[in-house]
């Protein structure tokens, strides 16, 4: 019988782990067969249907415009299919996704990429050598694609080494903007703002208020640096001009003095005589505020889009800025008299007048993209004229394109978007360097700001290890991409 | 014999198919990984791709990067301050707790609260404290007429702020010190008053002793988790670790490198480096225990 028993035992417990087995095997099976014919209805739904995903960096009004573009496009998509039953059009989901730049790469590397993206166009050339994109060339050839019609400067942002990698949709250009009413209660000309750099310190000069004590504890309000005032009875209430106000393009002040960070696509020049210059007139601004003064002063300020920023609020009355400047003021300081004009360029290089940082918003086609030719599309639609001043209108910008139409003029609200479009046409716009190495150099160029504005370094000694360690950089960066596209 | 033996392979089976799904997520989640970081640290690797083999050149390169140490000091600096600062507050919190004095649930629940908001929370929300002109600390600086620093902007300051903030997640350690405070015997101390002790003697003496273990618990993880500092950083002084790089924390300078340069090679060679010194770390910590640290009952 015990026997028995432990035969009927063993015989049970076999059973049991065979049921086991079976019971998961099925719920396995289960899952895949849901998953499957989830898949399947999910197609089934909209059999003819192309869904084509977009990521966008933008969030708030930028982002609100490019959905304008998007809605256009799909319904056109609609119409067509309406009009043709054996179309299948195609619809374009915008999603907005913070930190593009490196989530993108990682949804490539994962092979999970979204069909289209809006990037930077700093990121073009890193993105090219890491294999990241899909070339766009072919395919906007057989759309007809003429890049005569832009404005040279920003399509040759979405090139990289001979191909064309991405589409320049809003570009944008810096000018020096100023407070009118600071620049009037300081007894300057409000209609006359700064032509060279020295006019410029010179104006900061007069534009900069400090709150003095004197010796019986009377506070009162002076003007200039005060050098001869110690540090503890005066206090910083404005300022006419400060270089990390906003500290956006601390990297490339030295392109305002005929500098630039990369020579061709192989020499690194940080340390040239011209970025040296620029960086030194940064640190000039230390000197003459004082490196703790403009430290406790800048953490007053809010965010650049905020009615606490150090423009907006007043506290600062010279700013570089972008196109976009106008529609913080519209938003956060309405009132606010404001003009904006060419950033100087120093007396002794007339030929660097105009110089102004662009860049661009660009559309790429991600590497993996599961609908390449569908992405093309799009983009071939949002590059249009109509679509272009529909997105670039909206986001208050100028379009990239040669010809602007008068209506687009009329309805744009920025009164100084002329003057931004010219500047962005000047033989002296720069943009941030197309290498692959940007992510790094930026980097080992904002420490070398810092220890500039702290005075801790001269700059021709932090711009000269800058410059060692990226042509390093560049140098090992080439080596390892030789040795990926060898066979 | 057989049926037993076969009894006991089945349950065995049935036993590996139960822990089936803990394996497959320590393989896929733990050891996969571990290995595959292992194998791209000896890779130029771009993620985007293929890695190519390269050897110890990774870990040659990092011998040699001046950010490399320069992040490495940062974080011992960071880990050492961080868990001597919140070793002091958390077990003095817990002294003060361990009292009998009215209300006593509700400072507990008081001084745990700020442990359980989020790190970017409480990272904005030093920022605000930090600020040089109007925040908190340099306003109440003022009122004892101490010109306080731009904290989060001065080179000096910037880290220790990070170490000093790093205090206010303290709530946590203190609950597991309190834990360990009530656990000792009153006979202990009972005995200690009769035979004249003081405070600090008892607490030199019998607690300090009597809580070792709960000690060198939480000063391994406190350790553990010092070393993988990151956020407060990242959010508060940036990705670059500014001013200065005086807060370029190992894993933000692992993240850059990974994330921000695509060199994952090399990203991978840095936290296969951590990993070990994490280990040797713990180890030390471990060592040391034996000595200092007391199970007796």
């Amino acid at each position: 019988m015990k026997g028995l028993f432990r035969a009927r035992d063993h015989r049970s417990a076999t059973r049991c782990g065979r049921r086991l087995g079976a019971t998961a095997l099925l719920a396995i099976i289960a899952c895949a067969a849901l998953g499957v014919s989830s898949a399947c209805s999910r197609n089934g739904d909209k059999p003819t249907l192309r869904h084509i995903t977009y990521w966008e960096k933008w969030n708030g009004f930028e982002s609100e415009a490019m959905d304008l573009v998007v809605a256009d496009f799909n319904a056109q998509e609609a119409a067509h299919a309406k009009r043709d039953p054996n179309y299948a059009p195609i619809e374009v989901e915008k999603v907005t996704v913070s930190k593009i730049e490196q989530k993108l790469l990682i949804a490539i590397a994962g092979g999970n990429p979204p069909d289209l993206a809006g990037n930077y166009s700093f990121v073009v050339a890193a993105y090219a050598d890491h294999g990241a994109l899909t070339e766009l060339g072919p395919m906007l050839a057989k759309s007809g694609f003429d890049r005569s019609r832009y404005i040279e400067h920003y399509v040759r942002l979405g090139e990289y080494r001979g191909r064309t990698w991405a589409v320049p949709i809003a570009p944008a250009s810096t000018a020096l903007v100023i407070n009118k009413r600071l620049f009037a209660e300081a007894g300057l000309d409000p209609e006359k703002p700064p032509i060279t750099i020295e006019e410029l310190d010179a104006f900061a000069e007069k534009l900069t208020k400090w709150e003095v004590t004197s010796a019986d504890g009377h506070k009162h309000i002076e003007t200039g640096y005060l050098p001869e005032v110690p540090a503890e009875q005066k206090r910083l209430v404005q300022v006419g001009f400060l270089p990390n106000e906003p500290s956006w393009w601390m990297f490339g002040w030295g392109d305002f003095f005929g500098g630039r960070l990369l020579q061709g696509t192989d020499t690194v020049s940080t340390a040239s005589p011209a970025n040296v210059r620029g960086f030194e007139w940064v640190a000039s601004y230390s000197q003459k505020l004082g490196v703790g003064v403009i430290k406790r002063f800048r953490s007053g300020f809010g965010n650049s889009s905020s009615p606490q920023s150090a423009f907006l609020s007043g506290k600062v009355a010279m700013v570089m800025h972008g196109t976009w400047i106008h529609n913080f003021i519209e938003k956060y300081a309405p009132g606010l008299a404001w003009s904006a004009a060419p950033f100087p360029y120093p007396a002794d290089h007339p030929e660097l007048a105009r110089t102004t940082r662009a860049d661009a918003d660009v559309l790429m086609i991600p590497k993996g993209s599961a609908h390449p030719e569908e992405a093309a599309r799009f983009i071939e639609y949002a590059s249009t004229q109509a679509a272009l001043e529909k997105l670039c209108l909206a986001q208050q910008k100028f379009t990239p394109l040669m010809s602007v139409s008068e209506d687009f003029w009329r309805a744009h609200p920025n009164p100084y978007i002329r003057l931004f479009r010219e500047l962005s046409m000047s033989e002296n716009a720069v943009s941030i360097p197309r290498t692959e190495i940007w992510n790094e150099y930026n980097r080992e160029l904002g420490n070398a700001t810092d220890l500039i504005q702290n005075l801790k370094e001269p700059p021709s000694r932090a711009l000269a290890r800058v410059q060692t360690k990226m042509q390093a950089a560049l140098d090992r960066d080439r080596k390892l991409l030789a040795r990926r596209e060898a066979p | 014999m057989t049926q037993a033996s076969s009894l006991s392979r089945i349950n065995r089976r049935n036993g590996l198919l139960f822990c089936l799904p803990w394996l497959i997520g320590l393989s896929v989640f733990l050891i996969y990984p571990l290995g595959a970081a292992l194998y791209y640290s000896l890779c130029d690797y771009s993620v985007l791709l293929p890695p190519v083999f390269i050897g110890l050149d990774n870990y040659t390169d990092l011998a040699n990067d001046p950010l490399f140490w320069k992040s490495l000091g940062n974080t011992a600096y960071f880990a050492f301050g961080s868990v001597s600062l919140g070793l002091l507050v958390s077990l003095g919190l817990a002294l003060l707790l361990n009292t009998k004095v009215k209300a006593l649930g509700l400072y507990r629940t008081i001084f745990f609260l700020p442990s359980l908001m989020p790190v970017v929370a409480s990272s904005i929300l030093w920022m605000w404290m930090y600020n040089g002109q109007s925040g908190l600390i340099n306003t109440a600086l003022h009122a004892v007429g101490i010109n306080g620093p731009a904290w989060l902007a001065d080179p000096v300051w910037a880290k220790p702020a990070i170490v000093l903030m790093s205090v206010w997640g303290a709530g946590n350690a203190m609950v597991v010190y309190l834990a360990g405070l009530q656990d000792v015997p009153t006979s202990l101390y009972e005995a200690a008053i009769i035979d004249g002790a003081g405070f600090f003697q008892r607490l030199i003496h019998i607690t300090l002793p009597m809580i070792s273990p709960v000690i060198y618990f939480n000063v391994v993880l406190s350790v553990i988790s010092g070393f993988q500092a990151f956020t407060q950083a990242f959010i508060m002084t940036g990705s670059t670790g500014a001013p200065e790089r005086s807060t370029l924390f190992y894993v933000l300078n692992l993240y850059n490198v990974g994330f921000q340069d695509l060199r994952m090679g090399y990203a991978s060679a840095m936290a296969w480096v951590l990993f070990v010194i994490i280990l040797l770390v713990t180890w030390a910590a471990t060592k040391l225990s034996q000595r200092f640290v007391t199970y007796d009952r």
